[in-house]
């Protein structure tokens, strides 16, 4: 374990990821409690003020503060990866763990099914469901969500089928131990780490699918701040004052790049094997 | 043809069949009754039988549904309930811009993808690959409609190059046209070739630790006849098969950046459709997209033959 | 003369996650034109290294060391395009994997036309002729058919035979064969062994022939080297090795050989001899004899330091200090 340790603190990508995912997540909760002002606020005769103290990036063109919003917005993200990511891992996972215990045909439609759902990009099908459903952050969260269910299918199928054909599971095969209790005992766990390192990526690519429909307005709903709204609020005001559009972009350009890091840190530390292969 | 290539085939046409359904299924019935939603929640009754009867809403969903097909199959797309006007016509204009644009920015990733890829596994290690992994990380975390914003502050608001969007139409001349595609294709590209520059990376060093290189090497080839020779073909497999993902996630950033720069393009169309609730619309476009995907799959699929003589065998 | 090919103190350095590991350790023999040497020794002994230290081709992150000769100039000193020019056209190599030592992707006689273009300079019309010839000389039926198959169509002792086309084309001085066999049916295994065989003999090539097996290097060659832990630990002609086997190592591998009749009623009481112990890990060699702590005559001299090659009879040579009790003594 202190040899894990050891060689997560000498991994750059991992100790580079940590950081930049530790300060989300503490920009993120410090904002439940406090922010430098109050991001909903608005306040027309300060709009689009330039930094100051008392504005440390300015404000936008409701005069609200960019930085409040900015932390705000990171909770935002934050709510919409966990939650999408949950749903993706749980349902995904599950079929996938089906998948590989059953095999024959049952297998079959599964991972055809996930074949067919990933031929749509994310953003395509999140756009099919606000549509429908109409826009707002609940929709389009369910939307990845819905897209997330493949990506851990396939992940965990492929995994669960090689732990599978393991000696131990024949061993406990042969010991007449029924394939609901070994998938629990044996294939799940073996399969968490890889899964941990897939949700970490999938994570990353939430935050960008669900700052690409804020931008279109399909996601997060004003007055919630969401980094993707930031943006196309800004885009208006992109010749008289273009640092609006540069902060969100930052945020999220940023936290995505840290949970890529890490899962590929996570990965490596994991497997050095299939890092050297990368 | 192969039986490789029968069989993928007949995929293909499952994958439509079942797109098409789910398709239906999802804007056909789950939102409810397209007449209310064309007239409004104000609307007559009377209205709205009339109209139920005119779109043929009060037959059974499944001759709804071959109606639909069938008309797909012999051109005939609908109309749109918001713009009153043949779906095939508002499609045929928009395709104009996004399928060059889709295909620029398809040349513009497999170019930069290759070439930077295939030159950091030459140079395993190195600072050239350390440099091009570590840029190729930060492409792959930037959003590329903030991406897109970017290169328009730089080429349109501070060095005043461009226009920050609009679309001139083919009509004004070739150059004015391609130069509007020029941003908004570099925008969607630069995820995507970070992407494949990785992949095309790890496929061309994987190839390299093949037996069959060293066997090359022993014939006196040198190691850059042998990494065109010979690695390259080999490491295509994946790379192909990335790309065809790639290029539904291309159509489907259309929708985004054609957002970003204005553009009257079919990702902007089926954005304005989404916003009317223009049903009749989105799911012809939808259809349409998915028809692009499934094929350029099925194109990806017969690449492979291509490349690798194994797939030529008749049992595969 | 000075012989076409002398080995000088090869080393061979790689560089391993614990470090780096001296895979060859000074390494010397001499090959004359025409001569057959086997190189026999377990897996991890450093035979293949050796031989991929001769050409050049060794991981990218191993060093050499030491000096390789052929016709007097040093291989290690050479630049990368002067060693192109004599890979494949004065030196060739087969190698252990005839399944994946082929390119997939192209078909078998674009493959062994590729060494006759590069190095003698020939046409693809004139190289394509040449290859056929050369698939008709392996024993490849019906090579006009053959020649554009690709190497999945093929089986493994028929791929084999391509590679040996392959190495044959450019008329080498030398033949570099890795363990040509041990992945073949053992069927398989004695056609091609004749084959490299009356090869070698037809066109008057020297021949390194490596293998694990002691039987492959007494039926195929004249000379060799058993090699133990990245050393020479015994070389000579076949016979005076067989015949006096100096080495313990050597006498536990000829011990470790199957024989016809093992395990009938009287051979009971003596079971099949195997070598105690495993090859030690490169990174972590013992200062000594690195067979030593294997051996069952060590004495502490064994330990302390690595012993010299001692003459044992006519050009033949064992670095072993307990020769006493091995020479003349039934294995």
């Amino acid at each position: 374990m202190s040899d894990w340790l050891a060689r997560a603190v000498r991994h750059r990508s991992f100790m580079i990821g940590g950081i930049l995912t530790f300060v989300l997540l503490a920009l993120a909760f410090v904002s439940l409690f406090w922010t430098p002002n109050n991001p909903y606020r608005l306040n027309i005769r300060m709009r689009l003020k330039p930094p100051s103290l008392d504005y440390l990036l300015g404000t936008d063109a409701f005069g609200r503060d960019v930085v409040s919003q900015l932390m705000v917005g990171a909770q935002n993200s934050i709510v919409v990866g966990v939650i999408a990511v949950a749903i993706g891992l749980s349902l995904g996972v599950s079929l996938g763990l089906i998948g590989a215990a059953r095999r024959g045909w049952l297998e079959e439609l599964i991972m055809r099914f996930s074949d067919f759902t990933l031929a749509f990009p994310a953003v395509l099908s999140a756009i099919l469901l606000t549509a429908i459903f109409g826009p707002g952050s609940l929709n389009s969260i369910v939307a990845i969500g819905i897209y997330n269910i493949p990506v851990f299918a396939r992940l965990s199928r492929a995994a669960g089928n090689s732990i599978w054909a393991r000696d131990f599971v024949t061993a406990s095969r042969a010991c007449g131990k029924g394939a609901f209790r070994i998938t629990i005992e044996h294939v799940l766990p073996n399969i968490v780490p890889i899964i941990v390192v897939q949700a970490t990526i999938q994570f990353a690519i939430a935050i960008l699918a669900e700052a690409a429909l804020s931008y279109l307005g399909l996601g997060t709903q004003p007055p919630t701040p969401s980094w993707g709204r930031m943006l196309n609020e800004a885009q208006t005001h992109v010749f008289t004052t273009p640092s609006l559009a540069i902060y969100p972009g930052l945020a999220i350009a940023f936290s995505v790049l840290g949970l890529n890091l890490l899962g590929d840190g996570l990965r490596d530390l994991i497997d050095p094997k299939l890092a050297r292969q990368r | 043809m192969s039986l490789f290539l029968a069989k993928r085939f007949a995929t293909l046409i499952g994958t439509l069949l079942f797109t098409s359904i789910v398709i239906f299924i999802v804007l056909e019935i789950l939102p409810g009754d397209p007449a209310l939603l064309i007239l409004g929640i104000d609307a007559q009754p009377g209205q709205l039988e009339v109209l139920r009867q005119q779109l043929g809403l009060n037959d059974p969903a499944w001759t709804r549904y071959w109606h639909w097909v069938g008309g797909l199959l012999t051109g005939d797309f609908g109309i749109s309930y918001a713009y009153k006007v043949p779906v095939w016509e508002l499609i045929g204009e928009r395709l104009q811009l996004t399928i060059p644009l889709a295909f620029i920015s398809m040349a513009l990733t497999a170019f930069l993808a290759l070439v930077l890829g295939v030159y950091a596994a030459a140079n395993h290690n190195k600072t050239g690959d350390v440099a091009i992994m570590a840029t190729s990380q930060v492409g792959i975390s930037i959003p590329s409609f903030w991406f897109a914003i970017l290169l328009i502050l730089l080429f349109a608001v501070h060095l005043g190059w461009v226009s920050a969007g609009g679309f001139p139409g083919w009509g004004a001349g070739l150059v004015p046209a391609l130069a509007s595609l020029i941003l908004p294709a570099i925008s969607l590209a630069i995820v995507q070739a970070a992407i494949l520059a990785r992949i095309t990376r790890s496929s061309v060093l994987e190839v390299m630790r093949e037996d069959f290189v060293r066997t090359a090497r022993a014939k006196g080839v040198s190691k850059r006849a042998v990494l065109w020779g010979h690695v390259l073909r080999n490491a295509m497999i994946p790379v192909i098969t990335v790309m065809g993902v790639q290029f539904g996630n291309l159509i489907a950033g259309t929708i985004v950046i054609e957002q970003v720069f204005t553009l009257p393009g079919l990702g902007r169309l089926m954005f304005q459709a989404i916003n009317q609730r223009d049903l009749e619309l989105i799911k012809n476009v939808v259809m349409l997209l998915a028809v692009f995907v499934v094929t350029i799959n099925f194109i990806v699929d017969m690449l492979y033959v291509v490349i690798d003589p194994r797939l030529k065998v008749h049992d595969v | 003369m000075a012989a076409l090919l002398e080995v000088e103190d090869l080393h061979v350095t790689l560089e391993t996650s614990r470090g780096p590991a001296d895979a060859v350790r000074g390494v010397s023999f001499a090959l004359e034109r025409g001569e057959t040497l086997g190189i026999v020794g377990e897996s991890g002994c450093g035979k293949s290294m050796t031989a991929l230290g001769l050409i050049g081709l060794l991981p990218e992150r191993a060093r050499t060391r030491g000096a390789v000769r052929l016709d007097g100039r040093d291989l290690l000193t050479m630049s990368e395009g002067e060693l192109c020019g004599i890979r494949g056209n004065r030196i060739a190599m087969i190698f252990q994997e005839p399944m994946t030592s082929l390119n997939p992707v192209h078909p078998v006689g674009r493959q062994i036309a590729e060494p006759l273009m590069l190095h003698r300079g020939l046409n693809r019309a004139a190289a394509r002729e040449e290859a056929l010839r050369l698939l008709d000389r392996v024993g490849i039926p019906n090579p006009a058919a053959r020649i554009d198959a690709y190497p999945h169509q093929m089986s493994g002792g028929q791929r084999q035979r391509v590679m040996i086309a392959i190495a044959l084309s450019c008329n080498p001085d030398i033949l570099l064969a890795d363990e040509p066999t041990t992945a073949l049916d053992v069927t398989i295994q004695g056609q091609i062994l004749d084959l490299i065989r009356d090869l070698v003999d037809e066109r008057g090539m020297s021949l390194i022939l490596i293998s694990h097996a002691l039987g492959v290097i007494a039926e195929n060659t004249r000379r060799m080297l058993v090699m133990y832990g990245g050393r020479v630990v015994e070389s000579g002609p076949v016979g005076e090795v067989f015949g006096r086997m100096a080495h313990p190592y050597t006498r536990g591998l000829f011990a470790a050989i199957p024989r016809l009749g093992d395990g009938r009623a009287r051979d009971r009481a003596r079971p099949l001899a195997t070598i105690t112990g495993t090859v030690p890990e490169l990174a972590d060699m013992p200062p000594g004899c690195a067979f030593a702590p294997r051996c069952d005559l060590a004495v502490d001299a064994c330990r302390l330091a690595q012993p010299p090659l001692l003459s044992i009879g006519h050009d033949h040579v064992a670095a072993c200090i307990r020769t006493d009790h091995t020479v003349g003594v039934p294995a």
